[in-house]
């Protein structure tokens, strides 16, 4: 039986098993391969998502569980035409092999949306969740703080 | 076909004995060149083997693979320097697997001499090992030697294409070379006609230079500054493709289930429960496990878990105890290693106060943040391979002997790597993948494991056990006799990527502490080996992981036991040995305005080690906070000799630190039953926003030689937490991970 899916703003009939994690959704059946699996377990983060702007984890949202549109991080921006918070982790460098880093910016996205100006505090609170192994925490934090900045100026 | 595909796509159809398109020049011909695995087509130009030219513009190619150390950029930048391209139009690609990217720099580096007093005699010896690396043809990345091996490659590779060109520009134009000159990727004629290179890209092709001398580094545009790294705008927009994203029309998706008793076979196994399952279409017998191949990676690991297995036990001790033990063991037989032996250890020294201490470290996994994964297309009489390799040529061959294939009949694209720290020096994953391809001829097959078995069936970090007696007097040490027990893990390594046996002193094994530039007069450092079948690896740092901590912990209990501070003890013991690593302690004690006093509820530890040719030194500050210790603030100092792109060796040393911090705290892998007892992070966690530390890097540039900086950040991090904590807490840490002696936020 298909699943209809709003994804970054189109709508896709899904034919899999009703327990099939969106994460898996997205990657092998859809093609959207920026979100990325890191740990299956809602431990690493790099498979984050938004569902109706909400950050969630996709590993654990079933398939018949999604409750509403989907926005992964190609649905963000493009590299010809990124969003705000891309451009600001690009200014920054954050990424080192970057695997993680869907995941950070869509969490960050989802943080800023709440709280535009966020405290270091706020950041430590709303980043704890997503694993970054090649250690480049000091510059997503920068980059949120800058993200923050551009688009309270825009 | 992927483009690295189409360039070196001539090569993989014919076989080694190509006649290949595109010519090599320069450098190459220095000695014999290697053939140049790139073919050009209509229009386009191999110029070399690292500079590939279509009607687009320039392309880099680089030997080295971007696991995100920021290899790229740099390679890309030293190549941009002397070809005068502008950095927006540089494009770079991973070079195929070819013996043409050889990497020169890493045998040299694992001569048993201490490096940091090399002399010139020993730095020709090395010049000699290159050699041999040419012929074993290792391309690897790692050993934070890609920059020490790039740096005149890629600008010759680049001045010789920037030469052959300006040649095909004056025989086209009919003008004098010497009046021409380059710029913003063209040949500019002194009437200002502009010729792009893309344009001169076929006649070029035809045209022979000698080598030109290399640039002033006073006229560097690129080189010395950080450039925007080539690999940003992809990574922020989830368009990089990893090995885990690689999609290719009708691909399957498998995973593999592998013996969690290290070593040990299978039984046998029941496919029926898997096969039961929507999605799951065969159920592959892989010897010592079974591999799922399904319709979707998540249907496949449920697959995997189906299967009903009965698994042989492992050849080595199942208990974690047991395998200490075997390390103690170690301790009495003969040393494999003495490689410093000054003066004399065992002389009574009248009036010294002497002091023993012995410290524990565990086996670690990797776990980069991509877990093992690659996808393979078997077609009969070929293999089509995507990956991230750190060791391509190594991927390739391993899987061409699988398949009964020659290596010209496997083609390998490198993708980025999601995280490498040596654990994608490996080829299981790739070797998996192709045998799980031959079993569906014509379909492409991507296998990527479970986080599961990503942790469970690493190539570990080995444990070691280090017992250090020492004598001070005066305030000075007098003394200093380290023995390291542990596993072989050089000879393990030498046995499976290249066949060989290994002989002699395994100075991976004692790296880290037979070579820090202090001197004491009276100075050992030893090494014991216990053999063990435990799948062994490096991790970045490799023996220095070990080391730092062992030797750097005592060196801090030798100053206390001195009455000193320890950061002057150290800079004393440095000073007269080895001036740019005393400049880095001088730099983090500047840095942090160390007094060598605390405040309460404040620790500061300081450290330092020497490794892959680059001196760090740490001081980390802990403060007791309510919910429990909190690395607070961190400050490091590095001597690379010639910063190449200080903000990529920035994030190098910043990230090389909190990997060795991430380990300190919580990273071991313990053996119960035969089998791993960690899985995943819950049990294996890192270091996060929240409990990462402010950090300032200093980056020196007193060095005579230039040298890596992939690794060298991470050594000292964890004797420099350990030395915080001693301070915090008056509480010696002596075994890692510290989690289960201090109580660390988390
Ligand atoms: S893959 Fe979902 S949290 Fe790690
Ligand atoms: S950039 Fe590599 S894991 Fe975050």
């Amino acid at each position: 039986m298909a699943t209809q899916l709003r994804i970054n703003g189109e709508t896709h009939q899904v034919d899999l098993p009703d327990d099939v994690p969106l994460l898996w959704v997205l990657r092998d059946e859809i093609g959207l391969t920026g979100t990325k699996f890191g740990c299956g377990v809602a431990a690493c983060g790099a498979c984050t998502v938004h569902i109706d702007g909400e950050a969630v984890r996709s590993c654990q949202v079933a398939l018949s569980d999604v409750w509403g549109d989907v926005t992964t991080i190609e649905g963000l921006g493009t590299p010809d035409a990124m969003a705000r918070i891309q451009q600001a982790w690009v200014e920054q460098q954050v990424a080192q092999c970057g695997y993680c880093q869907s995941g950070q910016i869509m969490q960050a996205a989802a943080l800023l949306a709440e709280t535009p100006d966020p405290t270091d505090a706020e950041i430590d609170e709303a980043m704890a969740g997503n694993l970054c192994r090649c250690g480049t925490y000091p510059r997503i934090r920068a980059a949120i703080h800058s993200a923050s900045r551009k688009m309270q100026e825009a | 076909m992927s483009r690295i595909g189409t360039i070196a796509r001539r090569s993989f159809l014919v076989g080694s004995a190509a006649i290949v398109g595109g010519v090599a020049f320069g450098v190459y011909k220095m000695n014999q060149p290697d053939r140049n695995p790139l073919t050009a087509g209509p229009g386009e130009a191999a110029l070399n083997p690292f500079v590939f030219i279509d009607q687009n513009g320039v392309t880099i190619i680089t030997p080295r693979a971007e696991m995100g150390q920021g290899v790229q950029t740099t390679l890309a930048a030293l190549a941009a320097e002397e070809l005068d391209i502008d950095w927006q139009d540089v494009r770079v690609l991973h070079g195929p697997p070819a013996a043409a990217y050889y990497n020169s720099a890493l045998l040299g580096t694992a001569l048993p001499f201490k490096e940091y007093a090399r002399s010139d005699f020993l730095r020709g010896v090395s010049g000699q090992v290159d050699k041999t690396a040419k012929l074993l043809g290792l391309q690897i990345t790692g050993g934070s030697t890609s920059m020490k091996d790039g740096f005149d490659r890629l600008r010759m590779a680049g001045a010789s294409a920037r030469e052959t060109l300006i040649r095909a520009a004056s025989d086209r134009l009919g003008i004098a070379a010497d009046k021409l000159r380059t710029e913003s990727g063209a040949v500019i004629a002194p009437d200002g006609t502009v010729l792009r290179y893309a344009e001169l890209a076929e006649r070029a092709a035809e045209t022979e230079v000698p080598q030109p001398p290399l640039r002033d580094p006073s006229t560097w545009r690129y080189i010395g500054k950080s450039m925007p790294r080539l690999d940003q705008a992809a990574k922020v927009t989830g368009t990089a493709e990893f090995g885990i994203d690689v999609r290719r029309d009708g691909m399957k998706f498998a995973t593999v289930r592998m013996n969690p008793r290290l070593g040990g076979g299978m039984k046998r196994f029941d496919p029926a429960p898997a096969l039961d399952l929507p999605g799951v279409e065969k159920v592959i017998d892989l010897g010592h496990g079974i591999a799922v191949i399904a319709s979707n990676t998540w249907l496949a690991f449920q697959g995997a878990e189906a299967v009903t297995i009965d698994w042989d036990n492992a050849p080595d001790p199942a208990e974690q105890d047991a395998i200490w033990a075997g390390i103690e063991a170690g301790f009495d037989t003969r040393p494999n290693s003495k490689l410093r032996n000054d003066g004399d250890v065992d002389a009574p020294v009248p009036g010294a106060t002497e002091l023993t201490a012995e410290y524990r470290v565990p086996f670690l996994a990797h776990a980069t943040m991509e877990p093992m994964n690659a996808t393979a297309l078997y077609t009969g009489d070929g293999l089509e391979l995507w990956c991230g390799a750190q060791i391509p040529t190594l991927a390739r061959d391993n899987c061409a002997a699988a398949l009964g294939l020659d290596p010209a009949q496997v083609r390998l694209t490198t993708t980025f790597l999601g995280g490498g720290f040596g654990r994608r020096l490996e080829v299981d994953f790739a070797v998996y993948a192709a045998l799980i391809a031959r079993e569906m001829p014509g379909t492409p097959v991507q296998v990527t494991w479970t986080r599961e078995e990503d942790m469970r069936h690493d190539f570990y970090r080995p444990a070691a056990i280090g017992r250090f007696r020492g004598a001070v007097k005066d305030g000075q040490a007098v003394m200093m006799d380290g023995a390291i027990a542990g596993f072989p893990l050089a000879a393990q390594v030498a046995k499976r990527w290249l066949g060989v046996p290994f002989a002699g002193p395994d100075k991976v094994h004692v790296e880290g502490a037979f070579d820090q530039p202090y001197a004491i007069p009276n100075y050992r450092i030893a090494g014991y080996q216990t053999d063990t079948e435990i799948p062994l690896g490096n991790w970045r740092s490799v023996g220095a992981s070990v080391n730092g901590f062992l030797h750097d912990s005592f060196i801090d209990e030798l100053a206390h036991a001195a009455g000193r501070d320890p950061l002057d003890f150290r800079l004393d013991l440095m000073r007269g040995e080895h001036a740019p690593s005393a400049g880095c302690l001088e730099a983090v004690r500047d840095m942090s305005g160390w007094t060598g006093r605390t405040p309460d509820g404040i620790g500061r530890g300081v450290a330092f080690t020497y490794s892959f040719g680059t001196p760090a030194a740490q001081v980390i500050e802990v403060a007791d906070e309510d919910g429990g210790i909190r690395i607070r603030r961190a400050w490091i100092a590095c001597d690379v000799g010639l910063a190449l792109d200080p903000a990529i060796v920035e994030a190098q040393m910043f990230g090389g630190m909190m990997y060795g911090l991430s380990a300190a705290c919580f990273g071991e892998i313990t053996f119960a039953g035969g089998e791993v007892e960690q899985s995943n992070f819950p049990d294996y966690d890192a270091l996060r926003m929240h409990t990462a530390p402010k950090t300032e890097v200093t980056i020196l540039e007193t060095a005579e030689h230039l040298s890596g900086a992939g690794e060298p950040g991470t050594p000292p991090s964890m004797p420099a937490l350990a030395n915080a904590l001693f301070d915090l807490t008056g509480t010696r840490a002596r075994e890692l991970p510290l989690m289960h002696r201090f109580d660390l936020l988390v």
